[in-house]
């Protein structure tokens, strides 16, 4: 028996459609269950307080304080070296072997896992810069593990920027690099913060990096400068969800809700920052 | 004195474009410098192709094959469930849905992505794990297949983003050729449309499959860290990424154990790098 053409088309499209239902389902209840076991837990004590008790009462204040003090130092050191290495990229290489270097090296950083990432800060930064375990290290790990995010998208910025906003400026003898600072960069601002956003909202949610480098344990104080530990959000929900037995769910899904929280909320500021780029769009 | 100025802002904006350059560089020098150390003590055939991976025995036994296999299988589960998903997700994003549905999935997709590894490998032990475990009756839910369902759900946002990507900027005369030939629209996507954008759909496989090898956290929690042979899927085994994550606090620092952990990153760093300058190859030559 032959099936027509026709027939075939909508088992095909049904199944597309079967699959990308899989795809989805699985985001909604991450999201149903996070919020409906985590919600409960988070209060103002629990974000405002130490932890107690090895870890199985009290808050989780410095993990997020530790958190925002890590994605801190990270832009610090990856938005000015990132977009310095995309206008080099955009504005000033020639297409020739060393840039095409550029590029593979670019990409090979994007996927050099995030694990040996961790293994080099510790061994560049921890070790051999005698940084010791320390928010500056984890922080110059983050940064450079980030650094491809940020440099693609902030190449994609500027490539956006029509050539005819560059020859008008040039025109007018402007130089080179005022032109770029003055017209291209302006123009290219929103994307590049986007850019910038989503890959801090990658930085505050990996752990691997952050194992050797900075993160502590159990510390239930604020750190007092940039050469101390940290605890830091994801480690310290894998500190509870592997580590230490007999902790509430509650204060698992709390942890868990608080880290998604902050990243998602990253990304919506990012999401929005680029629908109001494409609304203002003039050219 | 303008020129001058110019000058010195270009050199320095030279230096930061050499920057990756040089990180590449340093990530391989510093895994190298501390890897390589230790095959002055253990024979490389006995690092690479050892059966025991067992560093607090005595004498301790380096053998990567069980962690190098744990990661295969782990990679292997995850690719056979995400390629197919991923796939069929991006062509109904791509050509099929409707615009609103079009607009829902992308948004799901990115929210997939943007969730830490940390709390999709939590998610998993809570949710996942119970789950496999009484559904093939085993006595715990950490195996490889947890570890392969969990991370596939990870690759997906890669594989779809850029196959996505690849299936939209097919020229439109193709599908339009083909539909005026009187092809329907299905035959048109997968004679004409997926052909066509088949080195974007390679990279977006490689690049998933890269991303799954390098996974740790996850992968850490949910595989039940057994350094054994892996014999089948349903039972727990240990990655290379999960034993460098898992026993690089315990190591005293310049021990052999110490520096077996650095080549093991540097095993996993040569992996990456392999898969991605195939990808990227792939990539590069859809742009010709």
């Amino acid at each position: 028996m032959k099936i027509s053409v026709h027939a075939q088309q909508k088992i095909a499209f049904t199944l597309l459609g079967i699959a990308s239902t899989i795809v989805i389902v699985p985001v909604i209840v991450i999201f149903a269950v996070l919020i409906q076991k985590g919600f409960p837990a988070i209060n103002w004590q629990f974000l405002t307080t130490m932890p107690r008790m090895g870890m199985r009462a009290g808050g989780i204040f410095p993990a997020i304080m530790g958190t925002l003090y890590l994605v801190a130092g990270t832009i610090i050191v990856a938005l000015p070296l990132g977009v310095l290495a995309a206008i080099y990229l955009v504005e000033y290489a020639s297409k020739n072997f060393l840039t095409r270097m550029i590029e593979v090296a670019i990409v090979n950083l994007a996927g050099v896992p995030s694990v040996v990432y961790g293994l080099f800060g510790m061994g560049l930064f921890v070790i051999y810069l005698k940084l010791g375990v320390s928010i500056i290290a984890g922080a110059l790990t983050l940064a450079i593990m980030i650094l491809p995010v940020i440099i693609t998208s902030a190449k994609e910025a500027l490539q956006t920027v029509p050539r005819s906003f560059r020859e008008a400026s040039l025109a007018l003898g402007v130089s080179k690099w005022e032109t770029i600072r003055c017209v291209v960069l302006p123009n290219a601002l929103p994307g590049i913060l986007t850019g910038t956003i989503l890959g801090i909202s990658r930085a505050a949610g990996e752990t691997a990096p952050i194992l050797f480098t900075v993160a502590a344990f159990y510390l239930p104080r604020l750190p007092k400068s940039i050469f101390d530990q940290c605890m830091a959000l994801p480690y310290h929900l894998y500190v509870l969800s592997t580590q230490v037995p007999n902790v509430k769910p509650a204060l698992q899904y709390g942890t868990a809700l608080v880290l998604v929280g902050m990243v998602f909320l990253l990304n919506l500021v990012a999401i929005l920052v680029r629908a109001h780029i494409r609304s203002r769009k003039q050219w | 004195m303008r020129k001058f100025r110019e000058a010195i802002i270009e050199k320095t904006i030279l230096l930061n474009g050499f920057a990756c350059i040089l990180f590449v560089i340093l990530i391989f020098v510093f895994l190298a410098k501390d890897g390589l150390t230790l095959f002055r003590t253990i024979a490389v055939q006995d690092f690479l192709f050892g059966r025991i991976w067992s560093p607090l025995a005595e004498p301790p036994q380096f053998g990567i094959l069980p962690l190098f296999l744990g990661s295969l299988v782990v990679t292997l589960g995850a690719t056979v469930i995400s390629v197919p998903l991923g796939m069929a997700c991006a062509i109904f994003i791509g050509e099929i849905a409707p615009r609103w549905m079009r607009e829902t999935l992308k948004a799901g997709v990115e929210l997939l992505a943007a969730i830490p590894s940390i709390v999709i490998g939590f998610i998993g032990m809570t949710m996942l794990s119970p789950i496999v475990k009484s559904l093939f009756h085993l006595p715990t839910g950490l195996t490889a297949l947890s570890g392969s369902i969990a991370l596939a759900f990870m690759a997906i946002p890669t594989i779809v983003s850029i196959m996505e990507d690849a299936i939209t900027s097919v020229p439109r005369t193709y599908k339009e050729g083909s539909l005026a030939l009187g092809a329907t629209h299905w035959q048109t996507i997968f004679r004409v449309i997926v052909p066509a954008a088949s080195s974007g759909i390679v990279a977006a496989i490689m690049l998933g499959i890269g991303r799954v090898i390098g996974e740790t956290m996850a992968v850490m929690m949910l595989t039940g860290n057994a350094s054994v042979m892996p014999h089948t899927i349903l039972a727990p085994v240990r990655t290379m990424t999960a034993t460098i994550a898992a026993e690089m606090g315990e190591t005293v620092r310049g021990s052999e154990h110490y520096f077996a952990l650095f080549a093991l990153g540097l095993v996993l760093f040569v992996i990456t790098f392999a898969i991605n300058l195939v990808a990227d190859g792939a990539l590069h030559r859809k742009q010709k």
